[in-house]
């Protein structure tokens, strides 16, 4: 009687068990499916554009949808520029929240833990508020106060030679600096904490000073780290969108001066996604939107393979 | 004798200064991350918070000369098509994040696990063309149910992996002990592992509704707009960020005012339902990672 219903139970269990599995499993190969069907659609979609101009599209300046002919460097430039102007300034920041957060605040837990919420915080802020914020209130007074006297005693030099409107590379640069602090300081300060305390000590016993103990035994340890979190803040540099749109300019011009208007990949997109004159224009959008796919699964497997290792072992090792 | 003591003394008065400068230049850093935060919020506020009232929560957009009205449409429609995406996305990234946690060691479970996380940083405006090309080029038309795919795309990977993360932490002995019982695995899995686990799965439902809220590249080209509200759900849609987006870059003072309202609503709704998953249920979370 019992042998009987327990093995009753064990042979629904079996059937429940390949159900279940069956059913998450498929949840699984669906991620896998969707990015798949997402390389194809795009790949598909650019074909026309593909064939038509060929590789030259990535090195051409034109963007002409009157002649239809088309060609994607601007945008190339564009997004590089403004995303190499978020690193310069963002990463500097995001390391300095970092070591407070691991290496400053530990005898203050609260405090560490306020700051960090609020630098967190800053990552749900939605694109578009920054893209209203940056245009409003940002865009002005980087202009009066930062633009016009850089453009005024150095504007001999060729980045800040253009006459500064409140929209251009520069203030794109900057609204992402901001926007890809908190992913930066984030993985940073993860990696940072991922750092054994003895190699803090040995140095401490050694008499240096703390600054000394960070620069020599603490960076240098968790180098590759912070590399990663360094790619992956470009990797959301180069994919953000909206708030680029708002104050980027819209110019298929390329500039060499920072204060001059300009496009990105993303902004482009977004602008012109509908509103194509011709299927070869649709079709080249869709190519933009493939450059911009490739630039974003290079940079992201690139962060992941330096991150993903260092971060990953931190946890388990907690 | 003077020299070498002067010598001395500079050097460690050097590396004192440098360590001191560093340590100002630090803090520096931590305030300049965290002014654009106040700066955003209180402009928002500002700026926001006088727009709204009951009319501007039941009213529809007027054109630009007309006084009044308000933005039903675009709060309507967002929480339409964001609750369509969690309809979508819940139950396929609660079922890959618990195939990540429970069979962790399958080759499939590394690749998609793999794939989620670079999905999980995909520019949302890629997502977006995906779906105009699958969904908008198909039907013909900007719709609820294109703008809720794409946003259910975001929503995905965010749900996987705060589910597996929180079912990874529900201890071995839970599950060892279940099936020692003799409860086979598939109920192990519901009754111990997900109910042990729930707070967890809710926290990365709630924030993936939270990102999902406020997504609006993927919306553009997808739902794109209505002044309407909504009756149709696979015609053009407003939302609350497109509301943003295009009454923020137009001309009009009126407009702009709807831009800073809707913007004020969003970000209560978005830093409230962030700081409340992280004060409710970060700190039961706290204490599970503590136990371990």
């Amino acid at each position: 009687m019992r042998l009987s219903s327990s093995r009753r139970i064990r042979r629904r269990g079996i059937g429940g068990d390949e159900v279940l599995k069956g059913l998450v499993a498929a949840a699984a190969i669906s991620i896998v499916v969707l990015l798949i069907a997402l390389a194809v659609e795009l790949i598909s979609g650019a074909s026309l554009s593909i064939t038509t101009f060929g590789l030259p599209f990535l090195y051409s300046t034109t963007w002409d949808p009157y002649h239809d002919v088309f060609g994607a460097l601007p945008f190339i430039y564009g997004t590089l520029v403004t995303s190499a102007l978020a690193l310069l300034i963002g990463l500097p920041v995001s390391l300095g929240v970092a070591i407070f957060l691991s290496e400053k605040a530990k005898g203050h837990r609260l405090a560490g833990y306020v700051l960090g919420t609020l630098v967190e915080l800053l990552a749900a802020v939605p694109s578009v508020i920054f893209g209203l914020w940056g245009l409003f209130v940002l865009s002005p007074n980087l202009k009066t106060y930062v633009e016009a006297p850089l453009h005024k005693y150095l504007g001999f030099l060729p980045i800040f030679s253009a006459t500064p409107i409140g929209l251009d590379y520069f203030i794109a640069g900057i609204i992402l600096a901001i926007m890809i602090i908190p992913t930066v300081s984030a993985v940073s300060r993860d990696v940072l904490n991922a750092v054994p305390n003895s190699q803090r000590e040995a140095m401490y016993s050694l008499g240096a000073t703390q600054w000394e103990v960070i620069r020599k035994s603490v960076l240098p340890y968790a180098r590759s780290g912070i590399f990663g979190a360094t790619i992956l803040g470009l990797g959301r540099a180069v994919g953000e969108t909206m708030a680029v749109t708002f104050v980027i300019g819209n110019s298929t011009a390329i500039s060499s001066s920072l204060f001059a208007q300009g496009y990105t990949l993303s902004a482009l997109i977004v602008n012109q996604v509908g509103e194509s004159t011709s299927p070869l224009n649709a079709s080249a959008i869709v190519e933009i939107a493939l450059i911009l796919f490739g630039l974003a699964l290079a940079i992201n497997i690139l962060a992941r393979l330096f991150v993903v290792r260092i971060t990953r072992g931190a946890r388990f090792r907690v | 004798m003077m020299t070498t003591n002067g010598l001395s003394g500079n050097s460690g008065r050097r590396r004192r200064v440098l360590n001191r400068l560093m340590n100002v230049l630090i803090y520096v850093a931590l305030v300049a991350a965290i002014i654009p935060l106040l700066a955003i919020v209180g402009e928002v506020v500002i700026q926001g918070l006088p727009q709204v009232n009951l009319g501007f929560l039941t009213g529809l957009p007027r054109p630009p000369t007309v006084p009044g009205g308000g933005i039903f449409n675009a709060i309507e429609g967002s929480a339409v098509m964001v609750g369509l995406a969690a309809l979508i996305a819940v139950p396929l990234g609660v079922g890959a994040g618990i195939y990540f946690s429970e069979w962790p060691e399958s080759r499939l479970s590394f690749i998609s696990s793999f794939t989620n996380d670079v999905l999980a940083e995909f520019p949302t405006i890629t997502l977006g063309i995906f779906v105009y090309l699958v969904v908008v080029l198909t039907t013909h038309t900007f719709s609820a149910v294109a703008g809720a795919i794409a946003l259910s795309i975001v929503m995905i990977p965010i749900v996987a992996r705060t589910t597996e993360e929180s079912l990874k932490l529900v201890p071995h002995t839970l599950r060892e002990a279940s099936m020692a019982l003799g409860v086979p695995r598939w109920k192990t899995v519901i009754r111990i592992v997900i109910s042990t686990g729930k707070s967890g799965l809710a926290t990365g439902i709630l924030l993936s509704i939270a990102r999902a809220a406020g997504e609006t590249a993927p919306l553009v080209v997808t739902a794109l707009w209505s002044v309407y509200p909504v009756t149709n759900l696979w015609g053009p849609t407003g939302s609350l960020p497109y509301l943003i987006f295009y009454y923020g870059l137009s001309p009009y003072q009126t407009w702009h005012g709807y831009a800073w309202g809707g913007a004020f609503l969003l970000v209560v709704f978005m830093l409230g339902l962030n700081l409340s998953v992280k004060l409710l249920i970060g700190r039961r979370f706290a204490g599970v990672r503590a136990e371990i």
